[in-house]
């Protein structure tokens, strides 16, 4: 997870969870069963279009709208490995991390990047874009807790003595 | 030889003397109802005609009902196309007034008229002694474009009532008496017509939902003889009569049923078979998830009345959903009026708004896999309320209030 | 050194000084949980091992998305809620009686000075109450089911004063449109808004809620007002010295401080498809709608449905157009009818639908295809919220929206 690269796709500003993930399909069964109507408001062919690895470069507030957990639980699905936005909103945020997401806050990158390009990420350092480094900021001691143990639900597990 | 009421309508509608059993006829409509479960296929049909014209735009009557408010993008898209449609040619549209028939009797539906339905249950109409029968959306769009069609002159089955419906039976117990007696197929492609003393003991509700049923029997109409009490519903309602016809002496049934009210009993219909009935305690006990109140069929002001009397100061069963629908917004504001809805609020129903609701099992209220509905709707069929896996039974409101009560199958004498 | 009225609710209950950017763990005083998500959170509670909820009668959980079901796997939710309900002895639950934000104030589970958590985004409306209260996703509700506990980072509060009276035309709603409006949706994230002024001190419960409710499209953590005699009778009791306490303090921090003249406020809409795209209704003035929605966790309360009565009374709404009002609970509803509001509203023609999130979730309730557009009362106009992408949303408020319902077009209510 320390350092990876991956092609792009690039969203705007305000992707909201309703982008995400329409309520229209939030009762079916599945995140599988959800992840073909991702982006489906916006850009009904792109979740058909991700591949394993890839990563999302958005700009300001992404996320922003409802508690919707299926939001990062069908980026992740997706294979997205992770999303680098100028600004993230606050239970998105805390959604991402709690299923194993990562997020990255940087305000530069979204306005030099092109869709397709390949980006590097070195966690916790910088990412890097046609030879130039955009450095980001380190993640605060409590994500990287539920992060390292894989998640929140694998946190809990471990409270109560199951793994 | 003798006419019968279906007889003496179809021959007025086609301007001859004398019709019978098994002539094909043109006839001239009086109205052309559709609704939104089929007339965006209509509209699709109508656009790929070489020279389209409406024959006459005042015979029309769209009402959105079915879906309603609009659950999806797809019903979303087809009422525009409706609502678009009816605007551009000033056809008369009605949206969240109600369920199609029940709008229709209380607006526009008179004695002796001929009227096509793009909906199975127009032959609800024979309440009021018209003969409305339900064609599909080609039959419906041929006569929107010509103002005529043909017909079949239907054998008739009379049904002499007599007597009177005891204390806590209703019309919808009688009705599914006699469809159980003659069969799911029982007045296949012919008209049923009741008659006698006993009908004046039905008021005009009792017998549109008599008629409403029919087509459970395979009828392809109902009427009912005109009386005083046809006359007054019409007269309350601002309309004339255009004809008003009684079968005579000599007429020719197919057969004669005579029935007496005072031997009806509450009655349940199983899954999956509207003729699959029983008497209402062989299936008391049988556990609920949801029951409906509504429909063109029971949810009528007589229909709520007989619900709100038997719950009031009593309480939903929890683990029921209890679903009350009006037909129209004329039922829904009498209802306000005569506090029946705060009745059913106060004791947990879940009170819609006018529309078809489970009864269309599209939206408002579908069940779920396994899951089991008492239900006024007008059918049982598989899958009809929702997931192909999941059970309905019909019975008289009195009877699915008191299921809603005890969370299962129950009479109103049990709460 | 002073405290925001959110740094003391943190204080009290945590007894830590905790300033902004912090990271505390806090004890949890309330949770709720609707039908959309209590597959999920059952299932992840399961999964994490836990054997009992760390206390039932804290849990609320609320059947308001999927009332009445509109597909035949919604009922599903409930069979899955009602088990958890059984297995894990919970009493406090609504199978049909309103919209979760509506109850959880109404049905007295929140109080001022508590700290509440819920699955939804919306959980900012009980800031109204003086709660603190914010959304979360399905995993952390259920660790909270099993701890009693979260983390959260202290937040930074803006100061948002407003003082004088409100013009007639105007709602608490127009007020917290032109707040996001100024704000932008980004514009409170990871921060506290607190209300002040007398303009605010002189508004309902229910208009206070309007504004809380929609505080999260400018991304905030929560939004709060000052408790005072209106929230202890809504709450049914009487203030103790912490509750009547929670005012910010003459030299609290704030990261921001913003002030209006109530006189200065107009009606405005939030026009598609971003809730802080706010113009005000005389610059729409004329664009033909197809619908309106008057209904919500937003604006579906006694005052809103009056509000919009008497706009429409005696009045019906234009041809072609549907007026759908959703109350946003039963209590509301009944009120409603006892008061002769439904009435007026029936009689003008709307149709009055069972209390629930109806059309404002996008699932039912008046959904809207390609070219059509609605004014709406709820808080979200996202592209697709609705239907299709090409359906265009106003958010606006009931005395609006009713108005709009009667002209057939977007109209200045007076």
């Amino acid at each position: 997870m320390d350092k990876f690269s991956g092609k792009i796709w690039v969203l705007g500003d305000d992707i909201d969870t309703d982008i995400i993930i329409p309520t229209e399909y939030l009762a079916l069964k599945t995140v599988d069963d959800m992840k073909p109507y991702a982006f489906s408001p916006l850009r009904p062919e792109l979740a058909g279009q991700i591949s394993e690895g890839d990563i999302i470069v958005a700009g300001k507030n992404f996320g922003c709208g409802s508690s919707r957990e299926q939001a990062p639980e069908i980026i992740k699905a997706l294979g997205i490995k992770c999303v680098i936005a100028k600004s993230f909103a606050r239970i998105f945020f805390r959604n991402s991390f709690n299923n194993g997401l990562l997020l990255i806050e940087n305000e530069d990158l979204h306005d030099v990047v092109k869709e397709g390009d390949n980006i590097t990420v070195c966690v916790n350092n910088f990412i890097e874009h046609e030879n130039k480094k955009y450095p980001i900021a380190e993640l605060p001691q409590n994500l990287v807790d539920i992060v390292n143990a894989g998640g929140l639900v694998k946190a809990m597990r471990k409270l109560n003595g199951l793994d | 030889m003798g006419m019968t009421i279906a007889e003496k309508i179809i021959a007025a509608a086609a301007g001859v003397e004398s019709v019978k059993p098994g002539d094909i006829h043109t006839v001239e409509l009086d109205r052309l109802m559709s609704n939104d479960g089929t007339t965006h296929l209509t509209i699709d049909m109508y656009n790929k005609l070489k020279n389209p014209h409406i024959a006459d735009v005042n015979k029309l009557v769209w009402i959105v009902d079915h879906n309603v408010p609009c659950d999806s993008v797809k019903t979303a898209a087809s009422h525009k196309k409706m609502r678009d449609f009816a605007k551009e040619h000033g056809i008369k549209f009605y949206e969240g007034e109600g369920v199609c028939h029940q709008v229709m009797m209380e607006k526009h539906v008179t004695s002796g008229e001929l009227i096509f339905g793009a909906d199975s249950h127009t032959c609800a109409y024979g309440a009021v002694g018209a003969f409305g029968t339900g064609v599909g959306c080609t039959d419906y769009l041929y006569a929107m474009v010509t103002g005529h069609s043909w017909l079949l002159v239907p054998e008739t089955l009379r049904f002499n009532l007599t007597g009177k419906l005891p204390e806590g039976v209703y019309a919808r117990d009688l009705i599914l008496t006699i469809i159980g007696k003659i069969g799911a197929n029982g007045a296949n492609y012919m008209a049923m017509e009741f008659g006698g003393e006993g009908l004046k003991t039905l008021n005009m509700s009792d017998r549109i939902s008599i008629c409403n049923l029919c087509v459970e029997a395979g009828a392809k109409t109902a009427l009912m003889e005109v009386d005083e009490i046809t006359l007054d519903y019409l007269k309350e309602h601002g309309r004339e009569p255009k004809h008003v016809f009684k079968s005579d002496e000599d007429a020719n049934f197919a057969k004669v049923y005579d029935i007496d009210l005072s031997t009806i009993k509450p009655i349940v219909a199983k899954p999956h078979f509207v003729d699959s009935v029983v008497d209402a305690k062989e299936c008391v006990g049988t556990h609920i998830d949801e029951a409906f109140l509504g429909s063109c069929n029971n949810g009528r002001i007589e229909d709520l009345r007989a619900g709100a009397d038997i719950i009031k100061g009593k309480k939903v069963h929890p683990m029921v959903r209890f679903l009350v629908v009006p037909a129209s917004a004329d039922v829904y504001k009498q209802a306000l009026y005569e506090g029946i809805i705060d009745t059913f609020m106060e004791a947990g129903a879940i009170v819609m708004n006018p529309n078809c609701s489970v009864c269309w099992g599209s939206c408002q209220g579908v069940i779920g896999e396994n899951e089991v509905l008492i239900s006024t709707g007008t059918r049982n069929f598989k899958g009809r309320a929702g997931h192909k896996d999941s059970f309905v039974y019909l019975a008289s409101a009195a009877t699915v209030t008191a299921s809603a009560i005890k969370g299962e199958i129950a009479t109103a004498d049990m709460v | 050194m002073g405290k925001t009225i959110i740094e003391k609710i943190i204080k009290n209950n945590t007894g830590i000084d905790a300033k902004p950017g912090d990271i505390v763990t806090v004890n949890v005083d309330r949770v709720m949980i609707h039908d959309i998500f209590i597959p999920f959170v059952a299932s992840k509670f399961e999964e994490m091992g836990f054997k009992k909820l760390w206390d039932p009668d804290k849990v609320v959980l609320i059947y308001d998305h999927l009332v009445p079901a509109s597909q035949v796997d919604d009922t599903r939710h409930f069979k899955v809620g009602n088990e958890f309900v059984q297995k894990y002895g919970m009493k406090n639950v609504h199978r049909s009686d309103g919209i979760c934000h509506q109850l959880m104030t109404e049905a007295l589970y929140v109080k001022p000075g508590n700290i509440v958590f819920g699955t939804d985004s919306h959980t900012t409306t009980y800031g109204c109450v003086g709660a603190f209260s914010s959304g979360i996703g399905y995993t952390e509700m259920a660790s909270i089911l099993g701890t009693g506990t979260m983390w959260v980072k202290v937040p930074e509060t803006i100061k948002v004063n407003i003082t004088g009276k409100l013009p007639d035309n105007v709602m608490a709603k127009d007020i917290i449109l032109k707040l996001i409006g100024d704000l932008g949706a980004d514009g409170a994230t990871y921060k506290a808004l607190e209300f002040t002024g007398d303009t605010v001190e002189n508004m309902t419960v229910a208009s206070r809620m309007s504004m809380s409710n929609m505080a999260i499209e400018a991304g905030a953590k929560c939004a709060l007002f000052t408790p005072d005699e209106k929230t202890a009778e809504y709450c049914e009791i009487e203030l103790d010295d912490k509750q009547k306490d929670l005012v910010g303090d003459e030299d609290a921090v704030y990261c921001r401080e913003i002030c209006y003249k109530a006189e200065d406020f107009v009606p405005v809409m939030a026009c598609p498809s971003n809730v802080d795209h706010v113009e005000p209704v005389k610059d729409l003035v004329g664009k033909e709608i197809d619908q309106v929605f008057i209904g919500s966790c937003t604006n579906g309360r006694l005052e809103d449905l009056m509000a919009a009565a008497s706009v429409l009374k005696g009045k019906h709404v234009a041809p072609f157009v549907k007026l759908i009002i959703t109350p946003a609970s039963r209590k509301i509803y009944r009120q409603a009818d006892e008061n002769g509001t439904l009435k007026i509203l029936a009689d003008a023609g709307a149709m009055i639908t069972h209390p629930s999130c109806g059309l404002c979730c996008g699932r039912t309730g008046g959904i809207l295809t390609d070219g059509e557009v609605v004014v709406a009362t709820n808080n979200r106009n996202f592209l697709g919220r609705m239907g299709t992408s090409k359906v265009e949303i106003y958010l606006a408020s009931p005395r609006t929206a009713a108005a709009c319902a009667v002209a057939g077009k977007i109209v200045e209510p007076v």
